[in-house]
């Protein structure tokens, strides 16, 4: 009997060739050419918008998205991994509540959340008129890379705790007995048991945060008043206001390239810890 | 009355990557028999009975059934159906609807659904099942479903795979005179798959051995336990002493030192030969009164007996017996000569 | 002791995650338009809210959008997903590492992506295109979903079906499909969500006056925001915590709350 049931994802596979393929294949083009985007005809070779890209004012560029992505990662991560961890070991019963709780705000919409924070970090903002209120100086936080940093760290922070909380609960309870029965106190079971057992968690939580916190846009536009540039803003404005395409795509594939390293380098360091890798989201 | 044949294959063989899972057998069934497939894992007699179910394609050779050739046909219709190894219901829907579903195909009118699923029911022992939920039964109650699912349809052929193998002991032995019944009663073909010989000897009325692809031995199970044509039969079959002797003319063989008499015939002068002696065959007695000499070696306790490890005549005997003599014990073999079976000196 | 710094944690954390919130609600009631100011009392904004043209318009496409997108990503997702499931090792692989590239890429890539596949093909960009890349991104998604239902599924039940007398299409639709039935759920599920928050993918791929909730709250975030957004997010926390109370009363388990 011949198995014919794999015709079924011909049809995707051409879709797939036309809307995920295609695209990437012109942005690559773009990228190398240089000439007028809307004739074909006048496209000629060139490198020139990746030359550009090493332009000190790019790199620039850059280095911040990477440094404020950073930094939020490791808040996330520092600030999360406790999150989780005191759920996971509550009683059951109000596991779930918190849990629920825990994950309305991110079925909230994205840009209400961002600009929930506009509302309270702004110069007329709940924040400082809470501190004038109480004879305190003011704050000018926004626009500013700090308060772009507290905004990536507000909407990223769920997604570092429910990899993390997962890879917690499918530890089993005997794994964790058999550490106490060999001598181990709470302390060490934690730093020598539950902490490298958790590691594939923490890994998806860092590509979950850090991926999206590195292209934003959105946020550093709405929190940075325009004069915080990461690299998505920079995308975003050259295929908007700049019309500059061909820069606008050398700035995305060298953004792909940078997050496909990013991941390679995380699955090595799942696979070094030899865990298997096995996806915990 | 000798019954027609119903399914029959002509060297058929069968490749996966290269490699030979089926090499170029051949053999018949003949109506209302049970025949069992019995063999290692891989030996190939799960990919023999998926060919005949429809899941497989022969590479070469055909398949017949009732003289007709099926290589072609798809298995929805073939009238033919199958109990699979873990049973494979359809869990998202309860007892009635798993056994109704070959029935609703061929569009059965309801008050002969319902007369003909009551009546299976019965006949697996599970009346009043119904309704019930396949994931709330047990594992036996599992496999009748199974069984009661494929036999509703009247095929003429049930094909079974290794149905008993997830099910405990008592349960299984119970369920092999069940299945044996059952084939009795309903009046058809069952092709089974098991590797546990002993299953195999209890239900079968013809036995296929199979190893690594190919047909061994095909006989009853009396022939096939009390003559086994090769060393690889012997050894899967039972426990086996295998000697190898030296046949110097018919009806006398000598092996373990000394000249036997016994019941077989039919080779060349001085042919090297293997000897199988079953274990229960070999009693145990004074040193003197043996046919063999030896020195107990080894004795484990397995409740229906005794199971003895004796070396003498330049080799270890494994004995079973309710006598036991321990270990280091001067002891004497004997047996009678139809218990000798001679065999070709097989690789 | 300890027991107290861990819900004192918790507290802080979840104070964190509400606050900004809160913040909005308090002020939907607030009569003053400042973001300073405490004018009294009043429900005015929700009215407005009812009334505004342009926030009426964008739930209305953020809704339509989700809802076909989610429809149609689900059946071709699942579809899919059976065909990838049966394919050959090398096929399987190549399929299913393509099929992961828009989950993989930053949005910002895949949105401007398909936009220079439309504009290249002088699509006007609208509706139809903005249906379409919700799409592209949904049906990943569903197949993540209902692959591993598939790979679960004891592999004789189709055989045994087809041993009964289905023909292949009718051991699809009676056995197949009510079984892998949960994972196309949750696939559905999740595409929906995912469109109706989404942003940067809208942004790019959109025009001819189609808007979303997101573009809509983005506009009017740069430019200065109406009140009557505080109006609505104290609507959408409602919405949501009454249908997370609802989902979690039918699952015993916090765990299917995962997004």
């Amino acid at each position: 009997m011949k198995n014919k049931a794999k015709y079924l994802a011909y049809p995707y596979i051409v879709w797939m060739a036309i809307f995920i393929v295609i695209p990437l294949l012109l942005v690559l083009i773009y990228s190398l050419t240089a000439g007028n985007v809307n004739d074909p005809s006048s496209l000629s070779f060139s490198v020139e918008s990746y030359t550009r890209v090493f332009d000190v004012m790019y790199l620039k560029v850059i280095w911040k998205s990477f440094k404020l992505a950073i930094i939020s990662t490791v808040f996330c991560l520092v600030l999360g991994y406790p999150v989780a961890l005191i759920i996971s070991n509550v009683k059951a019963k109000y596991k779930s509540i918190l849990l629920m709780f825990f994950l309305v705000p991110i079925w909230m919409n994205f840009l209400l959340r961002t600009y929930a924070w506009m509302a309270i970090l702004s110069p007329n903002g709940f924040l400082n008129r809470v501190l004038s209120l109480l004879g305190l100086p003011t704050l000018s936080i926004m626009p500013g890379q700090t308060a772009v940093v507290l905004g990536m760290i507000y909407n990223f922070l769920p997604f570092m705790v429910l990899p993390i909380y997962t890879s917690l609960s499918k530890i089993n309870r005997n794994v964790l007995e058999a550490a106490m029965d060999l001598g181990a106190n709470n302390f060490i079971t934690f730093l020598k048991v539950i902490l490298p057992l958790t590691v594939p968690g923490i890994i998806s939580g860092i590509t979950m945060v850090f991926m999206p916190a590195v292209s934003t846009f959105v946020i550093s536009q709405l929190l940075g008043g325009g004069k915080e540039l990461l690299i998505g803003n920079l995308i975003e404005q050259q295929f908007t206001v700049q019309r500059d395409w061909h820069f606008g795509s050398a700035l995305s594939i060298i953004l792909m390239i940078m997050i496909l390293i990013s991941m390679a380098v995380m699955s090595k360091v799942d696979n070094d810890n030899g865990n298997g890798g096995a996806p915990t989201w | 009355m000798v019954s027609k044949k119903i399914i029959e294959l002509k060297n058929v063989t069968k490749r996966y990557n290269g490699v030979v899972a089926v090499n170029n057998i051949s053999l018949y069934i003949r109506e209302n028999e049970f025949i069992t497939l019995l063999g290692p894992s891989g030996c190939g007699k799960t990919t023999t009975l998926r060919m005949i179910g429809g899941f497989e394609d022969p590479d070469e050779g055909d398949i017949l059934f009732d003289g007709a050739r099926i290589n072609d046909v798809p298995p929805y219709k073939r009238n033919i159906n199958t109990v699979f190894q873990r049973y494979a219901l359809f869990t998202h829907m309860d007892v009635y609807e798993n056994i109704a579903f070959g029935l609703r195909i061929k569009k059965v009118p309801k008050d002969e659904m319902d007369r003909r699923i009551k009546r299976m029911l019965k006949l697996v022992d599970l009346e009043g099942f119904e309704h019930r939920h396949v994931d709330s039964l047990s594992g036996g109650q599992q496999q009748r479903v199974a069984i009661a699912r494929a036999l509703v349809n009247e095929p003429k052929v049930l094909l079974l795979d290794e149905p008993l193998g997830a099910l405990d002991l008592k349960l299984r032995k119970e369920m092999q005179i069940e299945l044996m019944d059952m084939q009795k009663n309903v009046g058809i073909t069952f092709i089974y798959v098991t590797h546990d010989q002993e299953e195999a000897l209890t239900m079968s009325d013809t036995v296929v051995v199979m190893n690594k692809g190919v047909i061994q031995q095909i006989g009853t199970p009396v022939d096939i336990y009390n003559e086994p044509q090769n060393r690889f039969v012997a050894d899967f079959i039972g426990e086996s002493n295998i000697i190898e002797g030296i046949m110097h003319e018919d009806y006398l063989v000598e092996f373990s030192g000394r000249k036997f008499k016994c019941v077989d015939k039919g080779f060349n002068h001085m042919e090297e030969v293997d000897i199988v002696i079953r274990p229960e065959d070999i009693d145990i007695t004074e040193p003197e009164k043996g046919l063999i000499q030896g020195v107990v070696t080894s004795v484990v306790f397995k409740g229906v007996h005794y199971e003895m490890l004796v070396e003498g005549g330049g080799f270890e005997y494994m004995i079973q017996s309710t006598d036991m003599q321990p270990v280091g014990a001067n002891v004497g073999l004997t047996f009678n000569p139809e218990d000798i079976h001679v065999m070709k000196r097989g690789s | 002791m300890v027991k107290f710094l861990k819900r004192f944690y918790l507290c802080l954390i979840f104070i964190f995650l509400y606050a900004p919130i809160l913040v909005l609600i308090v002020y939907s009631f607030n009569e003053s338009k400042s973001r300073g100011h405490w004018g009294g009392f009043t429900l005015k904004w929700y009215g407005e809210l009812f009334r505004d043209r342009d926030i009426i318009k964008a739930l209305y496409y953020t809704f339509l959008v989700a809802l076909l997108s989610s429809i149609i990503s689900t059946i071709i997702g699942t579809f899919s997903a059976i065909g990838i499931h049966n394919m050959g090792l090398f096929g399987k692989n190549f399929a299913l590492n393509i099929n992961y590239l828009p989950v993989l890429n930053p949005d910002i890539v895949t949105g401007v992506a398909l936009m220079t596949l439309f504009i290249s093909v002088n699509m006007r960009l609208g509706f139809l295109t903005m249906l379409i890349s919700h799409t592209v991104f949904n049906i990943p998604y569903v197949i993540l979903s209902v692959l591993p239902k598939l790979k679960q599924m004891n592999k004789h039940m189709t055989e045994a079906a087809l041993d009964l007398g289905a023909t292949p299409a009718y051991a699809l639709r009676k056995v197949v499909i009510p079984e892998i039935m949960p994972g196309v759920i949750t696939g559905a599920l999740i595409a929906f969500t995912l469109s109706i928050d989404d942003f940067v993918i809208s942004f790019f791929n959109t025009g001819s006056g189609v808007t979303n909730l997101s573009i809509l709250v983005y506009s009017m975030a740069k430019r200065g925001v109406k009140p009557s957004i505080n109006a609505l997010t104290t609507l959408m926390l409602i919405t949501v915590v009454i249908l997370l109370l609802l989902i979690n009363k039918r699952t015993t388990k916090g765990d299917e709350l995962l997004p």
